[in-house]
């Protein structure tokens, strides 16, 4: 008899467990076998005794934490099939940071993958999205409403260019996360044609550099700490994004501050974050990668979490699919 | 069109006045004519098409989305247009191909201004499928009148200025004759044409204005240098009359004269520019505010409304006589010459603000401490030898209002009531200006009131709430900035659990004052002044 995939995944205080493999999908307390999708503090968290995560993960895990598992670490290349308990499971990217992986569990016949975080358009610091064909997939949902259709990131990022026409006398200051989306701007920064050296706040340098050791070209990038203020007129400063509302951002002077993240799309977000030029870039799937996806992937059964599961939930039962909401506890949604 | 969507969004998000300045002057720079005429006219109120409301786009995201999901982005996003612009489909190739060339400024206004109402919904859906986001946006906001983009008239007119060797002020002198999309306007800044004819009757003469009287500053003053008058409790405006033409205006500027049928009436035939006080008058007896507030805010009013609730002028000051420009001169002889002026008319819908005379500072004092007189909000004071200029510069008038205290504050939250009022918001919280870190203006609360209204202008504070408000929390709802309160209250005591540093006594709606622009609401310190 063919596995239910449901039984597949159980919600547990800890997180998203599968009994069959008798492991956590990134846990939000220490367990004992952990598999991680990605390197972002809300799902990568430290003292799992056993963690399954790709080489890249494991290496921003190392990074972050100064340590990926208290007992063993496993790395799993993408596509790589690994046996855990009853299950074989494999990691395949997932478009959203530089080793992101979906997670897919495959037992008696029966396919459920989950998602992570993930999008579907170019990104040149990271593996692109493939779609895993199952029978249960668990998507995320961040930007899980129709108002979310993220613009091309070109375009966006030619307003920084653009506003550093009208203000050339003004420092720069762009908040992006300090995983993957600074390493996109940058990246993208460098496909616009801007060659000049951009300006790293010090809680940027340890994961550029890591990036840059993975293979990622970013070009020239130098440490802001001890610069002129007059030095920095007109030039791209790139920090966390808390940073733009600390005291620290008040040394540059009359600067522009931008910030890229998806949630600039709708003006209140944007008004509230308080930034002079909100750039719409993200690292999640906007609501047309989504609801591709949850065809895409050919699954009876779509579960949806980390977001607004309402109206994804709506749209895939619209589409004749079983589809329910699912919620796990301890995602945020700073790091969209 | 998308040059227009991109500095809406800019200037949505950029609070620096002089970046602002930039970002406007560059467009203007950049965008050839009429399409900058007509961008600069939506700016500054002067183009309000209202041919699209809140019902029509409705209807049009239900013919395009589906009623739950626009639902839940509607409560998501919380602005209507918004979210429409967000929401509506991607154009695919099942979308009836509309025009292809890109849509630009002129021909939306065009279109829009000559497109019968009827008509306007399947034009706007053919714009959308073209559009992005953020120029469906600005259509959308163009085509409902009234862009709130946190720029004034000024300012859109300081940033033309820029860009020539024209100053405001000529730009303002002759701004009232003008039409959009004001491209002789554009040559004669860029000193490309010559200064525009235009009909110099109509024209708005930038107002002075007064600055609250600090007490503790009185010694320093020399009573024999200043005049006192008594400050009308109505509303301040410039009446224009030349060669006909008769013109109302408010304080900034906005022509009131449509609802003024018996002003224009009792002042046809006279010459000259004044300033003063329009008040409702019943025999020289001026009637409260609230009376006036009948006739406030109308297009159009009925000849019962004119006959119980009769308009009148007091007049103040004189800019021109005739033609004759006088406000290079004195106060004192500008005085005289208005008091002339006011003799040798012959109406009886205006008339001439008293002198009050005084020789020391504490007859003022006790006479404003006696003013109990409706209508009378308390005096104020002009120094002598000062010209009319425009704005409010330091030193020469000063307003000194009668107790009790009384602050003009900002609405910042409302929340629902209790009991009868359980689906009204009738408590609200309101706050004052102070310079925040960087440099910017920033409410800050100061007081909550939830009295000193009547039931029907409760119910129309309920709709400006629902209409205005950014965000919910429970039963509080927080709203814009752009409706002020004339707050009255007993007293100002320092307090440390206030943000503001300070908590008012008593306070309650003294008076709604759906005409004050919210930029001009007290600041926090002119209440740290008053702490007992």
């Amino acid at each position: 008899m063919r596995t239910d995939p449901k039984s597949l995944l159980k919600v547990r205080p800890e997180g998203l467990f599968c009994p069959a493999g008798g492991f956590y999908i990134d846990p939000v307390r220490p367990v004992d076998r952990a598999v991680i999708t990605h390197g972002h503090a809300d799902h990568a968290r430290p003292g799992n005794d056993h963690v399954l995560a790709t080489p890249e993960t494991l290496a921003i895990m190392q990074s972050r934490y100064g340590q990926t598992a208290k007992i063993a670490d496993q790395a799993s290349a993408y596509g790589q099939v690994n046996t855990i308990g009853d299950v074989s499971v494999t990691l395949l990217p997932a478009g959203h940071v530089l080793g992101s992986a979906q997670v897919l569990i495959e037992t008696g016949g029966a396919r459920v993958a989950v998602s992570g975080d993930y999008k579907r358009r170019a990104d040149a610091t990271c593996a692109g999205f493939e779609v895993a064909n199952c029978d249960l997939y668990v998507t995320e949902a961040t930007f899980g409403l129709p108002v979310f259709r993220h613009p091309d990131d070109h375009g966006e990022i030619a307003k920084v260019l653009k506003s550093l026409n009208t203000f050339p006398d003004r420092a720069h200051l762009l908040g992006a996360y300090a995983l993957g989306k600074a390493q996109r701007v940058i990246m993208l920064l460098r496909q616009a044609g801007y060659d000049r050296p951009i300006y790293l706040h010090g809680a940027m340098i340890e994961l550029c550099d890591l990036y840059k050791g993975l293979g990622v070209d970013l070009g020239a990038l130098i440490p802001v700490t001890g610069i002129q203020k007059k030095d920095l007129q007109g030039e791209i400063i790139l920090c966390p994004p808390s940073a733009l509302a600390d005291r620290w951002s008040r040394g540059f002077g009359d600067a522009v501050r931008a910030f890229a993240s998806g949630w600039m799309m709708v003006r209140q977000r944007a008004k509230q974050s308080g930034v002079e030029l909100p750039i719409i870039l993200s690292d999640h799937a906007d609501w047309t990668e989504l609801t591709t996806t949850i065809r895409d992937v050919e699954a009876e059964t779509i579960w949806v979490t980390h977001g607004r599961e309402e109206a994804l939930v709506h749209q895939a039962r619209l589409f004749g699919l079983d589809a329910d909401a699912l919620s796990i506890a301890g995602f945020d949604e700073d790091s969209a | 069109m998308k040059a227009y969507a991109e500095l809406l969004e800019r200037l949505v998000h950029t609070p620096s006045r002089n970046a602002k300045l930039a970002l406007l002057a560059q467009y203007f720079r950049t965008t050839p004519d009429p399409d900058r005429g007509w961008a600069l006219a939506s700016l500054t109120g002067d183009l309000e098409l209202k041919k699209v409301t809140p019902a029509r786009i409705r209807d049009l995201i239900e013919s395009r989305a589906d009623p739950v999901l626009f639902r839940l982005s509607y409560d998501f996003v919380g602005d209507l247009a918004e979210t429409a612009s967000l929401i509506w489909p991607e154009r695919t190739a099942e979308t009836p191909r509309g025009s292809n060339h890109p849509l630009s400024l002129n021909e939306a206004v065009q279109t829009l201004q000559t497109t019968p109402r009827t008509k306007i919904p399947s034009v706007i859906s053919e714009w959308m499928d073209a559009l992005s986001p953020s120029e469906r946006y600005a259509l959308l906001k163009l085509g409902m009148g009234g862009m709130r983009v946190g720029v004034s008239a000024r300012l859109a007119r300081v940033a033309l200025a820029s860009l020539g060797d024209i100053t405001v002020d000529e730009i303002e002198e002759i701004w009232f004759g003008l039409t959009p999309p004001y491209s002789d306007l554009f040559a004669w800044v860029e000193g490309k044409g010559n200064r525009p004819e235009i009909d110099e009757a109509a024209a708005f003469r930038p107002m002075m204005l007064a600055n609250p009287l600090d007490e503790e500053q009185l010694p320093d003053l020399i009573p024999g240098e200043y005049s006192a008058e008594y400050k009308w409790d109505g509303i301040r405006v410039q009446v224009s009359m030349r060669e006909g033409a008769i013109r109302l205006y408010s304080r900034t500027g906005d022509d009131i004269t449509g609802a003024f049928p018996d002003l224009v009436a009792g002042l046809t035939g006279l010459n000259g520019v004044l300033d003063g006080e329009l008040l409702v008058a019943r025999n020289g007896e001026v009637a409260p505010f609230s009376d006036l507030q009948q006739r406030l805010g109308r297009k159009t009013v009925s000849a019962k409304m004119q006959q119980e609730f009769p308009a009148h002028i007091r007049a103040y000051d004189i800019l021109f006589d005739g033609a004759d420009d006088l406000r290079p001169l004195p106060q004192v002889e500008r005085r005289e010459r208005l008091a002339e002026w006011v003799s040798d008319a012959d109406t009886t819908v205006l008339d001439l603000s008293s002198d009050i005379p005084f020789e020391r500072w504490d007859e003022l004092q006790a006479l404003r401490e006696t003013l109990r007189e409706t209508g009378i909000e308390g005096l104020m004071l002009k120094r002598h030898d000062t010209p009319y200029v425009p704005g409010r510069p330091k030193g020469p008038w000063f307003k000194w209002k009668r107790d009790p205290l009384t602050a003009d504050c900002v609405v910042m939250y409302a929340q629902r009531g209790h009991g009868r009022r359980s689906s009204m918001y009738s408590d609200f919280t309101f706050g004052c200006w102070r310079p925040g870190d960087g440099g910017e203006m920033e409410l800050v609360p100061v007081g909550k009131a939830y009295s000193g209204y009547t039931d029907a202008e409760l119910t129309k504070l309920d709709k400006w709430v629902r209409q205005n408000s950014t965000e919910r929390y429970g039963p509080v709802r927080a709203v814009k900035p752009g409706l002020v309160f004339e707050v009255a209250f007993d007293a100002v005591q320092s307090s440390k659990r206030h943000k503001s540093g300070i908590a008012m006594r008593f306070p309650r709606i003294h008076r709604i004052r759906w005409d004050k622009p919210h930029e001009e609401a007290d600041l926090v310190e002119t209440l740290k002044n008053m702490t007992t």
